[in-house]
This record gives structure tokens, sequence and C-alpha cells, in this order.
């Protein structure tokens, strides 16, 4: 037993060493790929702005990463990426923290929770660090600006608009929502109607119908909708759930070609009825503009252009002046049109 | 060894045979030395190193903050690490302890959205726990289900629960005071207050266990639950007892848990029942019971804290994080059992020569019989 002692002394030594040289490597590697960003904080007045998207791995948040990435490198900052691997909010925060130690120049975030990043984000902010939230807001007292993709009006126009388009500007058409009680889905259903009544008094407006984002059910919603009124001329999903679905339903009927469908959805899902002919044109918001936007409102918020009141004003490169409206929202614009000719450039 | 002349220093080889040579005192390893070679103590100088390496290195990691907001990271896991410690070293394990996190922390949501103070949500959600672990202890100890197979079905249950009770809502307007306090310091201290509760019911179990007829009992049933029932060891309510201590333990982590990001929701902490597990394996408990020091545990929870901190500092991506830490407790798991079977190759080898040994020169009732 002695002499095994001492072995396994020896054992639990090396192994201990081991495991010791190798956190070294790693903690080092980490630290080296972060030397750019320590030159840049020292000398360029802190311009380096970390994104943490909803979680990693995420081909919507690697575009909006990649346009955000494009203005940092514009604007001569340093641009980093973390976050946590699930879309938990007890993730983020833990990444919130770090960048707090780090005192990092902003943080661009999207919420996976309204409040319970909050109390993070206001300790990063009292510590310096300018934080600007995009995509999903928190409660506005925990950020300094919020980067919003669309405003329901544009969201409600866009659609109404594509759909009038694509039938004529005359005959009968559904919306197949999410679901009942979906907030904002029925607040854009509403601005829908209003604005058919206003601007489109020829096309009415038969049903609106409900397959809560569940795939099945809204592919069944849409053979229904076909079979009840033999006239519809289109149908608006304002739901990427809903779209793809419908679109699946009527690329394989006979309905193909001449029932229009329209409303939002990713260019991944609607590729290949974009590429069948069967649906002209859908709308969404850009991501990459969203997150070159954030990006440039990080800037502004840094070097003191804006404070996220109401009014200020900043460029935002390539993409022109923006005001700061009211509740500290600065609003990217009308959704985003895919269509045959563009969709190839996206990938989300 | 009983014919040995106490005054003749024995051989090697006589030593190496095992037990009997164990027991006189110039052969055993002063405590001082066990201590020192122990797997736990391990724990503690590669947390130290860990600590060490990451103050020099990493930018930003040495300052109070740092152990501030790693403390409450961990919090959970500390927590609720106490009570899983006793529940493996008996043998058994508890998966469901995650699942009653977010159940807790749901419960006391939807109480207090319905306008229940917060002091009686809290306790109600304490008294889920406390059912919550009675259900597992009731279906491990009286049933006789094997413990995997029944905290599987209740995490999967817990987890249901709360997804049902409160859907994919969550429940934010807790009062200010109550999350203030989850993440105030200690005034003058980088200590968050939930060492304190932590630190007082570390005092528990490390007495419960380390120091207590019932904490003997504790390791005697993972060393041989059958020779424990019969030296008077209350094997099934032991384990009763403990799987309730974990339920109660978890509820309260959900508390916390909920305050601390001032949010209720069905899904908050997903997974950390494998975090706890983690962190107790790693620090020394044996995954097939018997052994196992709450110290380890406690050091071995702060070295994952430390690492992930340090290593999400140096801007290390989440996804190499958890295959560092995934290594470093597959390699934990496999240097302990490699390093067992060896020992126990060599003493039988050492053995084996003894016998031979013995037989030519100086028989003895020890050597000649062998293991």
């Amino acid at each position: 037993m002695k002499f095994a002692g001492k072995r396994r002394i020896g054992a639990l030594i090396a192994a201990a060493a081991a495991v010791s040289i190798a956190l070294a490597g790693c903690a080092d590697t980490g630290s080296g790929s972060t030397g750019s960003t320590d030159a840049a904080a020292e000398g360029s007045g802190d311009l380096s702005v970390t994104f943490v998207p909803k979680n990693l791995g995420n081909p919507y948040f690697d575009a909006s990463s990649t346009g955000g990435k494009a203005a940092v490198e514009e604007f001569g900052g340093t641009f980093n990426e973390v976050g946590p691997a699930e879309a938990t909010p007890d993730g983020q925060v833990s990444y919130i923290n770090t960048l707090t130690q780090q005192q990092v120049g902003s943080i661009v975030i999207s919420a996976n929770d309204p409040s319970a990043i909050c109390s993070a984000l206001e300790e990063a902010k009292s510590s310096g660090v300018k934080v600007v939230t995009f995509d999903s807001d928190t409660d506005p007292e925990c950020r300094d600006v919020f980067v919003n993709q669309a405003d329901a009006e544009g969201i409600a126009k866009t659609q109404i608009d594509l759909i009038a388009d694509q039938i004529g500007g005359e005959g009968q058409i559904a919306i197949l929502s999410a679901s009942a009680n979906a907030t904002n889905q029925n607040a854009w259903i509403e601005l829908m109607e209003a604005y058919l009544e206003s601007d489109y008094p020829d096309i009415e407006l038969v049903e609106v119908v409900y397959g809560d984002d569940d795939d099945q059910t809204s592919f069944d919603k849409t053979s229904s909708l076909l079979q009840t009124y033999p006239d519809l001329k289109g149908i608006v999903s304002p739901t990427t759930v809903g779209i793809a679905a419908a679109a699946r339903y009527v690329d394989t009927s006979e309905y193909k070609g001449q029932v229009a469908i329209t409303g939002l959805g990713t260019p991944n899902q609607m590729r290949e009825y974009v590429e069948s002919g069967t649906v002209e044109a859908f709308a969404l918001w850009n991501p990459e503009d969203l997150g070159y936007l954030a990006a440039y409102t990080a800037q502004a918020l840094i070097d003191g252009t804006i404070t996220g009141a109401e009014g200020d004003t900043f460029e935002a490169g390539k993409l022109g002046e923006y005001t700061v409206g009211a509740d500290g929202t600065v609003l990217l614009g009308d959704p985003f049109v895919f269509n045959k000719d563009n969709i190839s450039d996206f990938d989300f | 060894m009983t014919t040995t002349d106490t005054t003749r220093e024995p051989t090697p080889a006589e030593a190496a045979v095992g037990a009997p040579a164990r027991v006189i005192a110039p052969f055993g390893r002063p405590a001082w030395k066990r201590l020192l070679i122990s797997r736990e103590m391990a724990i503690v100088l590669l947390l130290a190193v860990v600590a060490l390496v990451a103050m020099t290195a990493v930018r930003g990691f040495a300052q109070p903050i740092t152990l501030t907001y790693l403390l409450m990271d961990i919090a959970p896991i500390l927590l609720i690490a106490l009570p899983m410690t006793l529940v493996m070293i008996t043998g058994e394990i508890d998966l469901s302890v995650g699942s009653m996190v977010g159940l807790s922390s749901v419960v006391t949501g939807v109480l207090v959205q319905a306008g229940v103070g917060f002091g009686v949500a809290a306790t109600i959600a304490l008294l889920v726990g406390v059912l919550g672990g009675a259900v597992n202890g009731f279906l491990v100890t009286v049933v006789g289900l094997p413990s995997l197979a029944v905290t599987i079905g209740t995490m999967a249950l817990f987890r249901g629960l709360a997804v049902g009770l409160l859907g994919t809502a969550a429940v934010t307007s807790f009062p200010a005071e109550w999350t203030a306090l989850a993440q105030a310091k200690i005034s003058g201290t980088p200590l968050p207050y939930i060492m304190l509760p932590f630190v007082i019911l570390l005092a528990v179990f490390v007495v419960l266990l380390h120091f207590s007829t019932f904490g003997r009992g504790v390791y005697a049933i993972g060393l041989a639950s059958d020779a424990a029932r019969f030296s008077g060891v209350r094997v099934e309510r032991t384990k009763f007892l403990l799987f309730v201590l974990a339920g109660v333990v978890s509820a309260f982590a959900g508390i916390f848990f909920t305050l601390r990001y001032g949010s209720a929701r069905g899904d908050n902490a997903t997974g950390l029942e494998l975090q706890v597990i983690a962190a107790v394996v790693l620090g020394g408990v044996s995954v097939f019971g018997g052994r196992g020091k709450i110290y380890g545990v406690v050091a071995a929870a702060l070295l994952i804290g430390t690492l992930s901190s340090a290593l999400r500092l140096a801007n290390v991506t989440s996804d190499v994080i958890n295959i560092i830490t995934g290594v470093l407790l597959v390699l934990s798991v496999v240097l302990a059992s490699v390093i067992d079977w060896v020992q126990l190759r060599r003493a039988r080898l050492a053995a084996a020569k003894a016998a031979r040994v013995g037989t030519k020169t100086t028989p003895s009732p020890t050597t000649s019989s062998p293991n």
C-alpha cells in the first residue's frame, strides 16, 4: 500500500499538471484572440462592440452578426460575438456579466427574456458600457437604444401591398395566422383590415384562419380555405410557419399558379417555392441590415453622438441617417421584400 | 498478522497484502498525508492552480466582482450539490433536481401573480419541493424502483408541470426588495447574500455526513446496503430523507434562481441536474456510492465555476467551454478508475509474489491465505 500510495500521488500530480497546462494553454489562446480588442480599446476610445445573440449557431443571428461585423469594420472598431449555446436568459446573464468585467465599449444584444437580463444590463450600463438591444427588446430602462426591425404599420402595409400587387388589386383573399391569441399577429391583422378598407376597396377579406404555428395544422387550414372559397385569389400568412405550409400545399396542388401566397417568411424556408414560381414575393426584415444598424447605433452611443433621447440623429453608413424615436427606439424601416432576384443573397 | 511481533518491521510484501498490514500504526499513513494525496485535495489544488493562472493570464479576472458573479452563477449548483452528495454516496441518484428548480420557480411565480405574498408563495414552493422529494423517496424506498428510472420520470414530470402551469410565458412581477436581495452583496465584501444560507446548509450537511451516526449510515449504505441494514442502519428511512432534502434544497435554489433573474419560467434551470452531478462526480464522489467528501464537491463546483468564468473572459466560445469541462469530468472519472485498477492489480501481483516468497522462506498465516 505504501508504494502504491506514492505512485498514486505521482499520478494525481501528473494529472493535475496536465490538466492545468491544458487549461493555461486555452486561457492563453483565448486572451491572444482578444489582443486586438485590447489594442483598439486603448487606441480609439473603446469602439469594441460585442454582439450577444439569443444563441450561437443560429442562422438568423449569424446574418445579423455579419452585418454588425461589416459596420464595425467600417468605423474602425473591434467586433466580437459571444453568447450561450442554448437560448436561455440565465446563459445570457453570464455573458453580460463577463462583458461588464471586460469593460467593452458596447453590448448589442437580442434578449431571450424582456426582464430576466435587465439587472445585469443595468450593471453594465452603470459601469459605462453602452447597451443596444436589437431584434428582441428588454424593458426600456435596461438599455440605451432598441433597434427595431419593423413597426406594426410597416409590416401590415407591406404584406397587403404585396398581395394586392400579385392578384391585380381585386378579388377574395384570406389570412392564415398563428394562434388566435397571438398579440402581435392580431395587431397586424387589425392594421391590415384597416389598410384594405382605405386603400383596396376591391379586395375582400373572406376569412382569418389560425394554424397555431404548427406546420400540419397550417397545411390543413390552407387546404380547407381553398376548398371553401373556390374564387380565392390569395392567402396572406404573417407567420413563417404558416406561409411555408401554405406554399407547400399550393406547390403540389391544382391551385399552383392560380392562388398567390405571401406574408412573412424566411428565405431558407421559402427558397424552393420562389424558385418553382409558387410564391412571387414575401417579406421579412433583413437581419444583416438590422445588425449593421445596431452596430452603428452602438458607435453613435460610444462616441456621444446620441444618448438615446428622442430626436437624436446619427449616420449609419450605407443605410443613411436615422432618428431615435419614442422610448429610445430606432426603426430599421419597412420590411424587406424577398423575390426571385434577391433570395439567393440570403442564408437564414 | 496476529502472530507478528509488532516491533518487527513487516516486509513491503507483507504490507502489500492489504488489510491486515494497514491496521499496524507505523504503516498506516498519517492523517495529514492521507489528506494531501486524496482525490479531493487534488481538486482543491487544481482549483488553486486554475484560479492563479486565470488571475495572471486572463484580463478582467482579478477583480472582486469576478467572485460575486461566479458565486451567483454557481449558487444553485453549490446548494443542490450538498444533498446530491449524500444521495450519491448511498449509491442512488436524483435527476429531477433541475426540473424541481423550474417547478418551484413557476409555483412561486404563479402564486405571486395571483396576488399571494412573496413569503407565502416561497413557503408553498418549498413545500412543493418536500412533496416532490417525497414522491422520489417513496418510489425508490417503498416501491423499490431504481432511483435512475424514478428520477428520469419525475424529471419529465416536474418539468412538464412547470411548463404546463405557466406555458411559455414568464412572471416578472416580483417585489423589488426581494430581487434586490438576491442580487446584493454582503456589505463590504464581494460575497452575494446567497452565501449566507449556503454556509448554513454547508455546516448542516458537513455535520450530517461527516460527524454523525446518520452520516456513517450513508456511507455504509453505499458500500454494502445489506450489510448496513443488518448492522442496524435504517436504509429506507435514510434514503427517503435524502430525497426529501434534495427536493427541498432544489426548491430553495429555484426561489433564488427566480429572484436572481427576476423571472419565473417553466424552462428555468434546464440541464442544471447534469451540472450538479458533474460537480459531485468531479469532487470525488463515486458513482457507485460509498465514497466522497463534501469539501471535494464544493471545490469541484468552484473549479467548474472558475473555469467557465475565466474561459468566458478569455473569449472562449461556449461550446469550447462545454468541451473543456466535459473533458475534465471524463478525465477525472477515467483517472480514478485507472488508478483503482492499477492499485488492485499491483496489490494482487504483490500478494501473489508474497505468497510465493512466503512459502519458500517464512511461512506465516497471513501470506499463505490468499485474499
